[in-house]
Parts: structure tokens; C-alpha cells; sequence
């Protein structure tokens, strides 16, 4: 086993020098990001705008820029954004790491990214809606002077109740009392109660009869239309089956035996569709990652043409000069 | 009055809702209880945040095995949180170019917030994802036995969804003829699902609709409190 | 040969899966596309709408699931631009905004850079709740939703000041990858008003089939998994783009080459399992 955690070591340090020895040889720039300046704030007064800010832009659109005008700055090399594409890629392999087996370098990545995700999610609950929802309600016009200069709304003193239970929702996370938690999760629990009772109903069992509710000989224009008539029986009589399977209430045995034992068939089925579907999403996953690394750090290959330049563009890059 | 008072809030809240579903001038009544609900759950978050902050504050300085992460987790958490709290590289809201750098978006290309979210936390939660097609492949080398008429089926509908869904499957069964065209592969991939996938998923949607309202009258009703916990803590 | 399946590493099989989906993108091979009729289906619901009419985008996925997810948005934004829709993005996952404002900057102000901001589009944000969110829009949009994700307030938006709730909309696009999302948008929204309102979606491959009860009669239209995006890029592309498109529109057929070597892969251990399995059980009754 060590033997072979060593080997594996071996082949991911080989192919980590490849991997950064491809990277520095060659026209450099790999990995590298770029932006445009992007004016904010134009008017009469301030025709470059009263400040700017910053779009990425393709390789590309620095190269033909920097063709047209080397003096140029409008278009510019962002060191923020090539470190981050380089960390990017560092963060990628890190976490593909975990398939020789849990490492520390795996483990940082992950201790990162829990850290990250929880923080984001505060970040953006606070932003986009208790700034706007809760505060800008309760006190509109301090939210106005501070972080919402468009906010026009009088006070709303009925968000006292959600910012009541929102305290007592974050006093779970005092020592003691915490019990007084329990009022704004019986009120959530309650709100979910109340709107799945009538919409489960409605829309995953009315409706559900009612989808099922079709003819079983299918005419058309054509007349009698054999494929679809057997499609529409199977489709009743599987998911009747199935929910005879799913029946406990009387034993699975003769005729009910055999139409439930024909809706586990039906429910292998549907598993088994669902596992051909759920591995397709995940190589899609991956496919996204590996394109990441092959094109956004590596540059080895180029499917959307951000690195595609004419040719006198291309002569000037070849001769080192862009 | 420990356990009253939140079934009574459970109760009131989850009965107006239903109510205003069928009675229109409580509908006013339903939109208000909704948006609290929205609103609270935002304050979740911050209650998961400050929990995750707790629990591995508490790790860090009792050193427990493993505190290093720990550490990195709430080095990463306090790094983002401000980030995007105080909007750092944010810049004014241009169709309000008198207010501060506090009116602009947090989120918006430059700022501090924009970059961890780009070059952190996509690459880290897409590739972890990303991993399941590696342990999903070795599972089906390992697992996936056809020892009887169900697993032969499930491992059969398989085969024709891995297919069909590619071109592999029109390139296998295109030399069959127009007659038989409702047996080429990727032909027999949708009729799985429009037959097959539907009957069954509909038959559990139905059990999980039933099962649903069920446990959510029990509780709106009192019969099952096991939501509150056991009994004096 | 059974003695070496029997003890294949597995990480020899992650090494196989990691060839599979490497070599094809790096070979940027392509396959043809043959759009189902539920790619169709999408496809024709968005074509059958006028100029003008309104659209609600709503963006409930992450970058967990851009891979399958991306490609779709990128194509339902296109294929809305095209046919001068207008365009109400929003989200009910957190991560939903900045999916937003990739389809905005890639898309939108690439190649519809005519398209005005609060005129032709508009991006509504994120707000916490699911279902409790669409419940609430469904009756009053500005009770949620004070100002835009730009700070504006809605009536100062010129292509919100007639909209008083999303049952106003021509057409709910979801793009989904768990809860809350299409489900959710099925149940809440399009089942109790089934005369006001219309939807179609997009969704991952594990999402896929827990959909299909709802189809036709909730769900007209719906692309599964990158097959889906892929089939639907191709109907687009072909009624829209002309002899040749940009390349950031055949992301979705792009991923069809890897997705092609990994799926035969997948079966050939699976087959590669079952005569180990097999060869062992009869080895054993012997």
C-alpha cells in the first residue's frame, strides 16, 4: 500500500513539473488574464467617467489592441486575475488530489472552501435581502443615505415580527436560552407545512391523476395509432403497478403478487435511467473542470477562438514583440 | 410553554397559508407570512455562518485533532465575509454618482467579493462535484452486478440511456430499417423515459404527495411535535 | 486477464475516466445532434412568443452545475435575444446572480450590445425563501422585490412599470438544478394557474427524470442534461446563427465528444464487473 501511495505520489509530481514546465515554456502569457477599462459614470462633466472599473476580456482583444497601439492602457494585463487563474488551477488540482487518497493539500482545499461558501452565503442574505427586505423596510431612509440611494419606501413596522424571530432564530447561538429557538423553527416549519399541504396535493397527486387520465387507444388522423396507444397503456398500467407495489396494506401474493412484482420491474427501470442521467450530468462536471485547465491556464487548446488574433497580430506575437 | 408556544406558531402560520390558498381576501394574509419566511430565511444563513464559526472556533482552541483546518476554515470564512460585507474595490452605484462606494455591488467584476467567488469558490465546489464521475465509474465496476431479472433491468435501461443519449447509440443501430426505427438506440433511450421513467417517478410522486400532506397536517395539527425536541432543554 | 480485472486499482479506473473526458476535449472532437422532440418542444414554445412578450429567467443552479446547466442558459438567452423578447432574470439559489451576469456579459452585451438594461432586460437578483418567493411574486412582484440588483427601484425601470406580479409573463424559463427550482416553479406557479402561465426548463441529469410525471400537460417542453443543451444549441444555431456561429455556442455540442468516450467507458467496466462476477460465481459452484 505505501509502495503505492509513493508510486502515485511519483506520477502526480511528474505530471505537476510537466504541467508547469509546459506552462513557462513556449510564447508565455499562459494562465494569463487580461481586462479592459471600463469608463463608469459618464456625463458631460467627466467624458472618460467620474471613475472606472474593470471587464475581463479574451487574450485576444489585448493582442489586437496592443497591434494597433502598444502604447495603449485601455486594454492591460491584470496580474488580480492571472493570479487568480493560477490559483484557480491550483485549487482544481488540489481537490482532484483526493483520488490518490486524502492528503493535506486536499483537506486545505476543502477547509477553504467551507470556510468561503458559508461566508458567501451571508454575504449575499445580507446584501440582497436583508438590506433591502428587512432593514430598508424597518428604517428606509437610513438604508437610503447608507447602501440604497433608489430605495423609496415608508417604514413598515409589521417586519418586526421577522426580525423578532430572526433574533431568536440567532439566539441559538448563545450559551444558554437557546430553547427560545424554537419559536422562529416552529414558524418555519410551520410556513413549510402550510404550503406543501395544498400544493403537494394539487400538483403531485390531482394532477398527477389527472396526467394519467388518457386515452388508451390513440386515433389520429391517420386512425387507429398503434404506438401511441401502447406507450399510454404502459405508462397506466406501470404506474399502477408500481403503486400497487408501494400498497402494504395487503400481502403481495397471487394477482397482487405478480402486478407488484411488475412494478418493481417498472421502478428498476426508472432507476436505472436515473443512474444513466446522473452519470451523465457528472462527466459534464468534469468536462467543465478539465476544459478550465486546459484552456483558461494552459492554453492548449482554444474552443471559443479567445486566443485567435490575425495574421499581422500574430507575426508581431511570434516575433516577441506583443 | 416551551412547546405551546411554537406548535401554536407553527399551527397559525401554516393554516393562514392554507387558508389564503383558497379564501381570496386572506391571500394579503398568505404574502405577509410568506415574506417573513423569506426574510428569516436569510437570517438562516447567518445562523449556519455563525454555527460553522462556532463549532471550529471551538476545535481551534481546544485543539482538537485536525484544528490547522480548522483554522484555514475560519481564516477563509473571516477573509470572504468581510470582503463582501464591506464591499472592498466596490465602486459607486454610476446612476447615483454622489453616494458612496457603499451604494455600489459587491459582486460586480474588481471587487474583492467577485474574485474569491471566481478563482475560490468555483473551482473548489465544481471540481468536488466534478469528483463523483471518477467514484461513480469505479462504483459501477464494482457494484453494478446483474444477479437477477431486477438488476438485469436497471443495468439494461442503463446501457440504453448511456447510449442513446450520445451518438454511440445512432451510430450502433442507424443500419436498422425505417420499419424498426422505434428500436434504434437513442429512440428506445426516449421512450424509456416518456414510458417507463414516468409511470414509476409518477407512481412515487404520488406516495411522497400523500406522504407529505400527511406529516404536514400532523404537525400543523399537533399530532407530531417531534419537531420540537425532547421535552425541558 | 480475470486475475488483473479482479484486482484492478481503482485508481487505474479513475485514470481511464480522466483519459476519457481529457483526450476528446483535447482533440475538440464533435458529433452530429438529432434534437428530441422535448429540445423541440422548448424550441417552439419560445418561437411561438412575439416580440415584446415577457419572459421570466429564472437561474436557480450554481457553478457546481455550470457544466451541464452553463450552456443551456447561454442558448435560452441567444434564442430569447433573437427573437426580441424581454428578458426578467432572477434567483432563487444564492450563487443564481452571478450565473446571471455571465449570460449579461457573454451573451447579452457581446452580441445584443443594442439590448438596454431596464428596457430589453432586467436582472432582478437573488431573494432567500423557494417556494415561499414564487408564492409571493405570484400576487405582488414589489413587495419582494424593492429595487433591482442594481439598486434601482422597480418603477424607475421602464420594462417593470406595468408589472404588478410574474403572472404577467409570457413564459417561465427555469433553469434548475435541485430545490428550490423547476419542481418548485412547477407546483407553486404554473398548477394553480394553468390558464396564466407557461413553462419550460432546463435542468441537470439527476433532476431529469424526477420531471418527466409533469410532461406535457405542467411541463411543455424540457432539456435534460448537457443532451439536452446540446440538442437544443443545435435548433437554435440552425434557425438563428447562419454559416457560422460564434464558438461560445457549441459549448453544449462541444461537451458531447467527452460525454461520448466516458459513457462507453462506464459501460465497458460495467461489463468488464459482471464477467469477474460471473466467471467467480461459476468458478465457485464448481
Amino acid at each position: 500500500m505505501q509502495r503505492s501511495t509513493m508510486l502515485w505520489t511519483l506520477v502526480m509530481v511528474v505530471a505537476a513539473a510537466f504541467l508547469i514546465g509546459r506552462t513557462l515554456q513556449g510564447e508565455g502569457g499562459r494562465g494569463s488574464a487580461y481586462v479592459r477599462v471600463v469608463p463608469r459614470a459618464v456625463d458631460e462633466d467627466h467624458p472618460e467617467g467620474r471613475w472606472q472599473g474593470v471587464e475581463r476580456v479574451d487574450p485576444a482583444e489585448y493582442w489586437r489592441a496592443q497591434a494597433a497601439d502598444p502604447a495603449q492602457t485601455a486594454v492591460r494585463w491584470s496580474p488580480a486575475n492571472t493570479v487568480g487563474i493560477w490559483l484557480a488551477a491550483l485549487f482544481t488540482l488540489a481537490v482532484l488530489s483526493f483520488l490518490a487518497g486524502d492528503n493535506p493539500v486536499y483537506k486545505v482545499a476543502e477547509s477553504i472552501l467551507v470556510g468561503v461558501s458559508a461566508a458567501y452565503w451571508m454575504v449575499v442574505g445580507f446584501w440582497e435581502v436583508l438590506v433591502p427586505n428587512l432593514l430598508g423596510k424597518l428604517m428606509p431612509g437610513v438604508i437610503q443615505a447608507w447602501a440604497l440611494p433608489g430605495l423609496e419606501a415608508e417604514p413598515d413596522l409589521s417586519y418586526l415580527v421577522p426580525l423578532t424571530l430572526g433574533v431568536l432564530l440567532l439566539w441559538r447561538l448563545a450559551p444558554r436560552g437557546a430553547w427560545i429557538g424554537r419559536w422562529p423553527m416552529a414558524f418555519i416549519i410551520g410556513v413549510f407545512c402550510g404550503l406543501r399541504l395544498v400544493t403537494y396535493i394539487h400538483a403531485d397527486f390531482l394532477s398527477q391523476i389527472r396526467n394519467s387520465i388518457v386515452p388508451l387507444v390513440v386515433m389520429n388522423e391517420r386512425g387507429f395509432a398503434f404506438w401511441d396507444s401502447v406507450r399510454n397503456v404502459l405508462t397506466v398500467f406501470g404506474m399502477l403497478a408500481c403503486l400497487v407495489y408501494f400498497f402494504f396494506s395487503i400481502e403481495h401474493r397471487g394477482a397482487v403478487g405478480k402486478c407488484a412484482r411488475a412494478g418493481i420491474w417498472v421502478l428498476m427501470i426508472t432507476f436505472g435511467a436515473a443512474f444513466g442521467y446522473t452519470v451523465m450530468g457528472r462527466i459534464a462536471l468534469l468536462a467543465i473542470r478539465l476544459e478550465f485547465l486546459f484552456d483558461d491556464w494552459l492554453w492548449l487548446i482554444d474552443p471559443n477562438n479567445r486566443r485567435v488574433v490575425d495574421g499581422a497580430t500574430a507575426l508581431l506575437q511570434s516575433a516577441g514583440i506583443l | 410553554m416551551k412547546r405551546t408556544i411554537p406548535f401554536l406558531i407553527a399551527s397559525v402560520a401554516g393554516f393562514v397559508l392554507i387558508i389564503a390558498y383558497f379564501v381570496p381576501f386572506a391571500e394579503g394574509w398568505g404574502e405577509s407570512v410568506s415574506i417573513w419566511f423569506d426574510v428569516l430565511a436569510a437570517i438562516a444563513f447567518i445562523l449556519g455562518g455563525g454555527n460553522l464559526l462556532k463549532n471550529h472556533l471551538q476545535k481551534v482552541s481546544a485543539r482538537k485533532p485536525g484544528w490547522a483546518y480548522s483554522a484555514i476554515t475560519v481564516a477563509a470564512f473571516a477573509l470572504t465575509l468581510f470582503a463582501g460585507l464591506a464591499k472592498l474595490g466596490a465602486t459607486p452605484n454610476p446612476q447615483y454618482p454622489a453616494s458612496s462606494a457603499w451604494s455600489g455591488a459587491y459582486r460586480e467584476t474588481g471587487t474583492v467579493f467577485w474574485w474569491i467567488y471566481e478563482y475560490a469558490f468555483v473551482p473548489l465546489t465544481a471540481t468536488i462535484f466534478a469528483l463523483l464521475a471518477f467514484y461513480v465509474a469505479s462504483a459501477a465496476f464494482r457494484a453494478f452486478r446483474a444477479r437477477n431479472t431486477e438488476a438485469a433491468l436497471l443495468l439494461g435501461t442503463a446501457f440504453i440511456i448511456l447510449l442513446g443519449r450520445t451518438f454511440a447509440g445512432v451510430y450502433l443501430t442507424s443500419w436498422l430499417p425505417d420499419s424498426l426505427y422505434g428500436l434504434r438506440i437513442e429512440n428506445l433511450s426516449v421512450d424509456i423515459m416518456r414510458v417507463f421513467v414516468t409511470a414509476g417517478n409518477r407512481a412515487i410522486m404520488i406516495g411522497i404527495a400523500l406522504g407529505t400532506a400527511a406529516v404536514s397536517l400532523k404537525i400543523l395539527l399537533g399530532v407530531d411535535r417531534s419537531y420540537l425536541g425532547s421535552g425541558d432543554e | 486477464m480475470l486475475s488483473i480485472l479482479r484486482n484492478l486499482d481503482r485508481r487505474l479506473i479513475f485514470l481511464m475516466m480522466l483519459l476519457a473526458v481529457a483526450v476528446p476535449i483535447l482533440l475538440q472532437s464533435r458529433f452530429p445532434e438529432k434534437p428530441s422532440g422535448l429540445a423541440q418542444a422548448v424550441f417552439d414554445e419560445i418561437e411561438a412568443l412575439q416580440p415584446g412578450d415577457r419572459v421570466l429567467l429564472a437561474f436557480d443552479f450554481d457553478p457546481a452545475s455550470e457544466g451541464e446547466l452553463g450552456p443551456m442558459a447561454t442558448s435560452l438567452t441567444y434564442h430569447c435575444a433573437q427573437k426580441e423578447l424581454r428578458l426578467y432574470f432572477m434567483a432563487l439559489w444564492p450563487v443564481g446572480p452571478q450565473m446571471i451576469s455571465n449570460v449579461i456579459q457573454d451573451v447579452i452585451r457581446r452580441d445584443f450590445p443594442h439590448m438596454v438594461y431596464g428596457e430589453d432586460y432586467v436582472d432582478l437578483g437573488f431573494k432567500s425563501g423557494g417556494e415561499g418567493v414564487i408564492k409571493v411574486i405570484l400576487t405582488d412582484l414589489r413587495q419582494l422585490y424593492t429595487t433591482d440588483a442594481r439598486g434601482t427601484p422597480l418603477n424607475r425601470i421602464p420594462m417593470l412599470e406595468d408589472v404588478t406580479d410574474i403572472r404577467q409573463m409570457d413564459l417561465i424559463v427555469s433553469l434548475s438544478a435541485g430545490t428550490p427550482g423547476t419542481k418548485e416553479w412547477v407546483q407553486y406557479a404554473v398548477t394553480p394557474y394553468p390558464h396564466d402561465l407557461r413553462i419550460v426548463a432546463g435542468c441537470t441529469g439527476i433532476q431529469a427524470p424526477l420531471l418527466y410525471p409533469y410532461i406535457p400537460q405542467q411541463l411543455p417542453g424540457l432539456l435534460g442534461a448537457i443532451k439536452g443543451a446540446a440538442e437544443y444549441e443545435e435548433l437554435v444555431m440552425q434557425a438563428y446563427a447562419g454559416e457560422d456561429p460564434p464558438a461560445r455556442y457549441a459549448e453544449a455540442r462541444r461537451r458531447m465528444g467527452p460525454q461520448l468516450v466516458a459513457h462507453v467507458l462506464m459501460i465497458l467496466l460495467i461489463i468488464a464487473g459482471n464477467v469477474v462476477y460471473f466467471t467467480e460465481q461459476k468458478r465457485g459452484r464448481r
